[in-house]
This record gives C-alpha cells, sequence and structure tokens, in this order.
C-alpha cells in the first residue's frame, strides 16, 4: 500500500510552505517513492537500498534515541515524533542531533505539535513544525519567539547569559 | 540577597506577558483545556477543590520586607487577606481568580518575584537552609548556588516536559536543614584538601515510595555544578518512565537502573559536555556570591544570656531557649517566627502579619527574612540587645509561640479542606494535637518532636520524615489516618516505619499521646524521641496504641 496524503503545509525558518514529504507509518510502503519519511527502523534495514539517494528522510519516535544515527545520516530531514504534547523526550533527541551529532540540515517536529510550545522546540534545534490538527499555522508563527534571552546554552544560543554578563 | 539585572527583569517581564496572552486565548477558547492546564501549571496555577491555588516562588526562601509587603498587598486586594507559606519554602494563595493571575504576576514582577515553574513536571523551587548565611555550622553559604541553579533551570527548553516534577536542595553547613537526602538531586558542599565541592545524592524523595537518595558522586568541583545537574536532567528525561505517573520520579529510574548504572549513564553524558561553555566562570560564580555578602554587621560581643533572661519573664526565658539560635557573628542571634499557633492552619500567615513581619525585618534584620521549610519564619541577624523588644512584638500579633521543633510545630500541607488531591482533611487533626498537648512546660520536657501531616500520599506534609507521621488514607469513602514512627529529615534522614492499621479523626489526639507516653516512660536521662525508639525497637509503642482495641 501506498500512503498518499495530499501536501501539508508546515512552518520552516518562520514561514507557513507546502511540505514535499509523507510521513510512512507502517511496513507497507515502496521505497522506490521520493519523498518519504521513513520510519528508522525500515531506515536501518535498507540503508543499502538508498545508497547514492537523498530524496527521502527518517522519523523517529520519541522512545527511539538518536545516538543510532551516529555516522549514518546520508539525508537532509529529520523528523521528531510528539506521541503527546507533554512528552518532552524529543527535546532531549533534537539538542543531541544538533550538539553532538552536528546534523545542519531540517528537524522537524511531527505528531501532537501544539503553538505554546515552539519557542522550546526552536531552542533545542527544530527548524520545521507539521503542527496538531487543530492548530492555526498562521497564528503559530507569533508563538515562535519567545523570550528574547535566556540563562541557558543551547543549539540555537551556544553561549549561556552569564558568559556575556 | 540577589538582586535582579536588567536580564533577569526582562525574563520575568515576557513571561507576564506571554502568560496574559495565554491566558486571554484559554478564555476565549482557543487553548484546549487539558494543554492550559499544563502550561498554567507552570507557572504555578492549580485548580483546586474551591478556587484556583496560585503557588508564588520564593527562590531558596528569601524575601525582602519590600517583597513581602507586595504579597501582604495582593493577598488583600486578589484574595481573602492571608496566605500560605509551603514546604518548598514557597507562598500560597488559596484564592485567586484565574483572569486575574496575569495582574497579579505583574505586581510580583515589579518586586522581582514570580511564580514561574513552582508546579507542572519541570525544574521547581530550589531549597536550602534557612540559616544560610547566618549558621554557626557553615562551610560556605549555599545561596549562591541555590541562585546559580534557579537561573539555569528557568525555562531551559530541554526540561521542561520532564516525566514528573523535579526538585534540588542545597546544603552548606554540619547539620542538614534542607532535607537533601529526600530531594531529587541533594547538593552538599565538602571540604577536600581545603577545596570546595559537592557530593550528589540522586532519587531521594516522599511520596508514595519514599526513598533516601544515593549517592553518584562524593565530591564535584564546583564550576561544573552546571554541567553535571543537565547530565543527569538528561539522563533522567530521556530514560525515566512517562507510562505511569506514580513511577515517573527520578527516584523509580534510579532504583530500576541501579544507582551504579545510572551514575554511569550521567558520567558518559556528562563526559561530552564537561568544560564545555555551562562550564561556570569565576566572574560569574563572583557576581553570584556578591549578591550574598555579609549585611553590614556592627562589632559586638556576645551578651550573658543570664543578663539577656533578667529582663523577660517566663514566656520569653521559654521563647529565647526554643526559637532563638546562635549566630556565627558574635552579638547577634538567628530568630524564628512560629507560624503554628493552635487554632490557625499550620503556615497560614495574614495580610497583617506579614507586614508585620516587614516592619521587624527592616527594624531588625536588616530587611530579610526567610520563609522555611518547616513552614515557619526566620529572622536571620537579629541583634541580641533587641530580643527582648522583638519578642514583646510578637506576642501582640500571635507570633510568639515559643514551640519551636516541638511536638506543636507540625510540617502540615493545606489536606483536603483546600486540596483536590487530598484523600483526608490535615488541617483539623494538626489543631487536635495542638489542643491536646497544651502544656508548654510538657512540651519542652518532650524536647525535639518533629510531628509531619499530610493528606495523602503526595506527602506535600513529609509525613514520612516526621518522627512522627501522620498520612491521610481513604477507606471506603471514610477519612482514616495510618501513623508512622522514626521518621528523620536531617543527614542521619530516615523513612518511617508504619505502626499499624488506621485511625479515625477523632482518634489520633490520643493515640499521640500513648506514643508520647511510651517514649516518656522509656526515656533514660536526656534521650529524644528518636534516641528512645532506635534502643526500644517500635514494638513498645505498637503495643500501646492497639492494645486500646482489646
Amino acid at each position: 500500500m501506498l500512503c498518499i496524503k495530499q501536501m501539508t503545509k508546515i512552518i520552516k525558518n518562520g514561514e507557513v510552505i507546502e511540505s514535499a514529504f509523507t510521513i510512512v507509518k507502517d511496513e507497507n510502503f515502496n521505497i522506490g517513492i521520493a519523498n518519504q519519511l521513513l520510519p528508522l527502523s525500515i531506515y536501518l534495514k535498507n540503508q543499502e537500498n538508498l545508497m547514492g539517494r537523498n530524496d527521502y528522510g527518517v522519523w523517529l519516535d520519541s522512545n527511539e534515541e538518536i545516538e543510532v544515527l551516529s555516522g549514518i545520516i546520508h539525508f537532509n530531514v529529520i523528523a521528531l515524533n510528539f506521541p503527546s504534547f507533554n512528552d518532552g523526550r524529543p527535546y532531549s533527541n533534537a539538542n543531541l542531533l544538533r550538539e553532538r551529532l552536528k546534523f545542519r540540515g531540517e528537524i522537524r517536529a511531527i505528531g501532537d505539535v501544539r503553538r505554546d510550545q515552539l519557542e522550546q522546540m526552536v531552542r533545542c534545534g527544530f527548524n520545521a513544525f507539521e503542527m496538531a490538527e487543530n492548530e492555526d499555522l498562521a497564528a503559530s508563527l507569533d508563538s515562535l519567539q519567545g523570550f528574547s534571552l535566556s540563562y541557558q546554552a543551547t543549539a540555537d544560543r551556544p553561549e549561556p547569559l552569564f558568559r556575556k554578563r | 540577597m540577589y538582586t535582579y539585572d536588567p536580564h533577569d527583569q526582562k525574563l520575568v517581564d515576557e513571561r507576564v506577558a506571554q502568560y496574559r496572552e495565554q491566558t486571554e486565548r484559554f478564555l476565549a477558547g482557543k487553548i484546549p483545556a487539558e494543554e492550559f492546564q499544563q502550561l498554567r501549571l507552570r507557572n504555578g496555577l492549580y485548580v483546586q477543590r474551591l478556587a484556583p491555588m496560585l503557588r508564588i516562588a520564593v527562590p531558596y526562601g528569601m524575601l525582602s520586607s519590600k517583597q513581602l509587603r507586595k504579597v501582604a498587598h495582593i493577598t488583600r486586594y486578589y484574595d481573602k487577606g492571608y496566605g500560605h507559606l509551603t514546604t518548598r519554602q514557597n507562598i500560597q494563595l488559596n484564592w485567586p481568580h484565574l483572569e486575574e493571575v496575569p495582574d497579579i504576576l505583574e505586581e510580583l514582577a515589579s518586586v522581582q518575584m514570580h511564580a514561574i515553574q513552582t508546579s507542572g513536571s519541570c525544574v521547581r523551587n530550589v531549597t536550602t537552609d534557612q540559616y544560610a548565611g547566618s549558621a554557626k555550622d557553615e562551610i560556605e553559604d549555599p545561596r549562591p548556588w541555590a541562585e546559580l541553579l534557579r537561573q539555569w533551570s528557568t525555562f531551559h527548553p530541554e526540561f521542561n516536559w520532564l516525566p514528573r516534577k523535579f526538585k534540588i536542595a542545597v546544603s552548606g553547613s554540619l547539620e542538614d536543614r534542607a532535607a537533601i537526602q529526600v530531594h531529587d538531586i541533594g547538593l552538599r558542599i565538602v571540604e577536600r584538601d581545603g577545596i570546595r565541592g559537592f557530593q550528589i545524592l540522586v532519587g531521594g524523595g516522599l511520596g508514595r515510595t519514599p526513598v533516601i537518595g544515593s549517592q553518584i558522586k562524593d565530591f564535584l568541583d564546583q564550576k561544573h555544578l552546571l554541567t553535571y545537574t543537565e547530565a543527569i536532567l538528561r539522563v533522567y528525561n530521556r530514560y525515566g518512565r512517562r507510562d505511569n505517573k506514580y513511577k515517573a520520579r527520578i527516584k523509580i529510574l534510579v532504583r530500576a537502573m541501579t544507582p551504579e548504572v545510572f551514575r554511569e549513564k550521567v558520567e558518559v553524558e556528562w563526559a561530552s559536555i564537561k568544560d564545555g561553555p555551562g562550564t561556570l566562570t569565576v566572574k560569574e560564580v563572583n557576581r553570584a556570591k556578591s549578591s550574598f555578602s555579609p549585611p553590614k554587621y556592627d562589632a559586638l560581643t556576645d551578651i550573658d544570656p543570664e543578663q539577656a533572661l533578667i529582663s523577660g519573664d517566663a514566656a520569653f526565658k521559654n521563647w529565647l531557649k526554643q526559637n532563638v539560635l546562635p549566630h556565627k557573628m558574635p552579638g547577634y542571634a538567628i530568630v524564628n517566627l512560629a507560624v503554628k499557633a493552635t487554632g490557625i492552619a499550620p503556615g497560614d500567615i495574614t495580610d497583617e502579619q506579614m507586614e508585620l513581619i516587614a516592619d521587624l525585618a527592616d527594624a531588625y534584620s536588616f530587611g530579610e527574612l526567610r520563609v522555611t521549610h518547616e513552614q515557619n519564619i526566620t529572622l536571620a541577624d537579629v541583634k541580641q540587645k533587641h530580643l527582648y523588644a522583638l519578642w514583646q512584638r510578637l506576642v501582640s500579633e500571635n507570633l510568639s509561640s515559643p514551640n519551636l521543633g516541638l511536638l506543636t510545630d507540625m510540617i502540615c500541607c493545606p489536606g483536603g479542606d483546600f486540596c483536590s488531591l487530598a484523600n483526608a482533611k490535615s488541617i483539623p487533626v494538626a489543631e487536635a494535637i495542638q489542643r491536646r498537648f497544651d502544656q508548654l512546660d510538657y512540651l519542652h520536657d518532650l524536647g525535639e518532636l518533629h510531628v509531619n501531616i499530610s493528606g495523602c500520599m503526595n506527602a506535600c506534609g513529609h509525613h514520612h520524615v516526621g518522627n512522627i507521621g501522620i498520612l491521610g488514607v481513604d477507606k471506603k469513602g471514610h477519612e482514616f489516618y495510618q501513623i508512622s514512627i522514626g521518621g528523620s529529615a536531617n543527614f542521619s534522614a530516615a523513612i518511617g516505619k508504619i505502626l499499624g492499621p488506621s485511625f479515625a479523626q477523632e482518634e489520633i489526639p490520643a493515640v499521640i499521646e500513648t506514643i508520647v507516653q511510651v517514649y516518656v516512660t522509656n526515656r533514660e536521662s536526656e534521650e529524644q524521641f528518636l534516641d528512645t525508639l532506635h534502643r526500644i525497637g517500635i514494638e513498645p509503642f505498637k503495643d500501646a496504641v492497639y492494645q486500646t482495641d482489646d
């Protein structure tokens, strides 16, 4: 079965755009199709078949550890799923992806992504957001900015405030 | 005490504006209730049995007189003219209106206060020794470290959605007055070869599963405090259980992994961030320390205690003996105001009392005061020659109960009268016990005896670490109370043992009296309650308490 879905609108780098990617959620899929976000387990099984391509991405659920991808990231989009808006694990995965794995591509939040958490996600390194069903994308743009300063060093601010005081 | 710079102020102001906008969207039906609940909790607002409850942060318990006057004003104009001191050294309002909370927060921000992260699954208010800076047994003032942790944890974007709430306590003295062994992270300042560092415990806690924390680091160089804490939080955020809220605290993770494995995971994580930008600089540590430099003490000598007593009557003598502690500076004393008068919910304090205390702090203690985790108030820098005058003013405001640390100085949660989580009431139980033990001489004779009461197993009243602990339980829709004995919250921390089947509310004062009688009958010379219990065991107490059923 093919996972066919109409184009989804997402927020990326501060703008509402059409997403080219479809999220694959089960084992029945056609690896030949372009622009799919593959589950981590499927990517790990099909690495050889995907060699030489970069028209796909990979998504991880909140209980999966980002370190698994260390040294084998040959694609430009990684999506991290929020099964529920109060599951905080994707924040750590995003932070580690930027800080430790030095990933510079797109980190997309998917799943139960709510407007009032966007600024925390930005600070942990997310730069694209497929919002939860009832969220108004245009209004959500207002919540991307958040606070004008922060105490901690995080993905988007390499130095803690105290080093500038 | 710590004073905000423009950065600190800006963040707090921005949070007020953000929260105001979130409240407006919620009231307009644009944020679902279950989502707004999480947003408001992270700003200290619970919705309770009778009304919302707002928990105002008092970082490590320190308040200026100006701040306390502002809280008094807020309780008068937005609430019912009183507040409640909590076991996390915070102040709660019991009757604010959800629509007015943004205004309350704006008022708080005008005196460098807030309600950020006083509830919700995030890092909560850092607590410490209420006598910090003044205690005789202090190795180092813990407050600069508590402030550095406060800043680091405030709006930490990675750790705002932890599996469960997270509490950190810091102690800098020989005696532990911050209960560090029953915290998610307990930090103790220690000295080794003339260098100061932190001993680090993790996974302590009360609640359903009381546990004493496990040491995972015997000595951490102080400059690594924030990176090491970050490593602990990251391991917890990633691996702590999220499927069952009763198994989600870090103590369950540490126990499941074993402290050794947990420690290894933390060390591996720490290796990647150690010496990174989060490492504290000498400049920053000095900046934090300079906020807590000692007040301008006069050069005094200690007054002969006998001489101080001559001027007073017996009640003053009792108060002096029980509520006043020695100070590191000659001629000064640490004074505790017991907010535990019989007939008033333990820790409840009126707007007028707050204003009086603010005046007294200005007159006698450099304009500063502390909220203690035993729900009292401390004036930490009082001249000994002012003690009598201070006491006289306390008497007129019902703040002079000379019962600090005694049986009637109970730690008590708001219980079923206010809290929607509670199984049972706790305030009337405390009051009934206070009424039963109304002979002050007898209380002094019993000596230090901590009675802690929680209305449910969330343990806000710290019942596990009370010498006598009382826990409200629900038994087929009726309120019952389970009694434990032998708990302790100092460096020799222990979790109390349950005595046996629970009791009805009206039986509690008699049960406590029976327990106390077993102690009095069996004690030898200067033994305190716990000493006698350790020597004779729990059986004589069980026998005495349950034989009444025969």
